[in-house]
């Protein structure tokens, strides 16, 4: 038999439509991920996930306290949902989190996005989401490259070796 | 286990061709394992493997973060020191086991 050929990613395009912590860092880490292989990478914000790439709100994001049947009080025992609905509570959660985080080296928001733009990364804003949300190209970080509709998304996707993810 | 011999010396290396013991690595291993992903070394990229081997040997967590925290090279002039998969590359060079960083 014959050794089978392998095809590996060149050109990796990642889609972040959820904007609390979990879902933009699970979209930051394979994006970086990428970069970090040499892969091509591009990276697509829209929805909430616009919140990710906007200045006021980027490095504010929070996790979600209520629905989230995985959430565990610290030390393993479930974590009620009436608690996540308490004042304060969800952003108690998402602070330690963050701190968390930290301390494994994963960094704010805001340089997650240079570190990918560093290694010749680019991030996109979809039109359709910045257009409902009222948002201008000022609003955003600088290192988004620029605002394009769903038709520059998968032009840009072409090549046999293409892969799109939605996180 | 298998070996490759760099500079004169002989090496033990993993399957993917990174070093499992690290204090068999010196500059001169480096210069001649660069020619195999043909890059010539300078003193900024002896720097950073120097920094990176160091993170090693002291059990630091290595990321593509702390090196640009460094002071030696920012992550962009990381990229350029070595293009492609830079974190591999450099550690590769460094003669240390392959990184287990997501980062």
């Amino acid at each position: 038999m014959s050794e089978e050929k392998k095809f590996p990613i060149k050109k990796v395009a990642l889609i972040c439509a959820k904007g609390s912590i979990e879902d933009v860092y699970a979209s930051l880490v394979m994006a970086n991920g990428a970069v970090m292989e040499g892969i091509e990478t591009k990276l697509f914000f829209t929805f909430f996930g616009l919140d990710a790439i906007t200045k006021k709100r980027m490095n504010k994001l929070h996790t979600s306290t209520v629905g989230n049947p995985a959430m565990r009080m610290p030390g393993g025992m479930p974590f009620p949902t009436w608690l996540g609905g308490v004042p304060g509570v969800e952003s108690a959660v998402s602070s330690m989190m963050l701190k968390q985080m930290d301390e494994l080296d994963m960094p704010p928001v805001d340089e997650f996005l240079e570190m990918i733009t560093a290694g010749g990364g680019e991030i996109f804003a979809c039109k359709l989401a910045v257009d409902m949300f009222k948002l201008k190209k000022e609003d955003l970080s600088d290192e988004v490259d620029s605002i394009i509709t769903i038709g520059d998304f998968y032009e840009m996707c072409d090549g046999l070796q293409t892969q799109i993810i939605f996180t | 286990m298998a070996t490759k011999e760099y500079a004169g010396k002989t090496v033990n290396v993993s399957e993917d061709g990174y070093f499992t013991d690290a204090s068999q690595w010196s500059r001169e291993v480096a210069a001649d394992m660069a020619k195999e992903v043909n890059l010539e070394l300078t003193e900024t990229h002896y720097k950073v493997l120097e920094f990176i081997r160091d993170k090693y040997n002291t059990g630091g967590s290595l990321t593509i973060r702390s090196i640009g925290k460094s002071g030696i090279a920012s992550i962009k002039e990381f990229y350029k020191l070595f293009p492609g998969a830079p974190l591999k590359k450099a550690t590769l060079l460094a003669g240390i086991p392959k990184p287990a960083s997501c980062i």
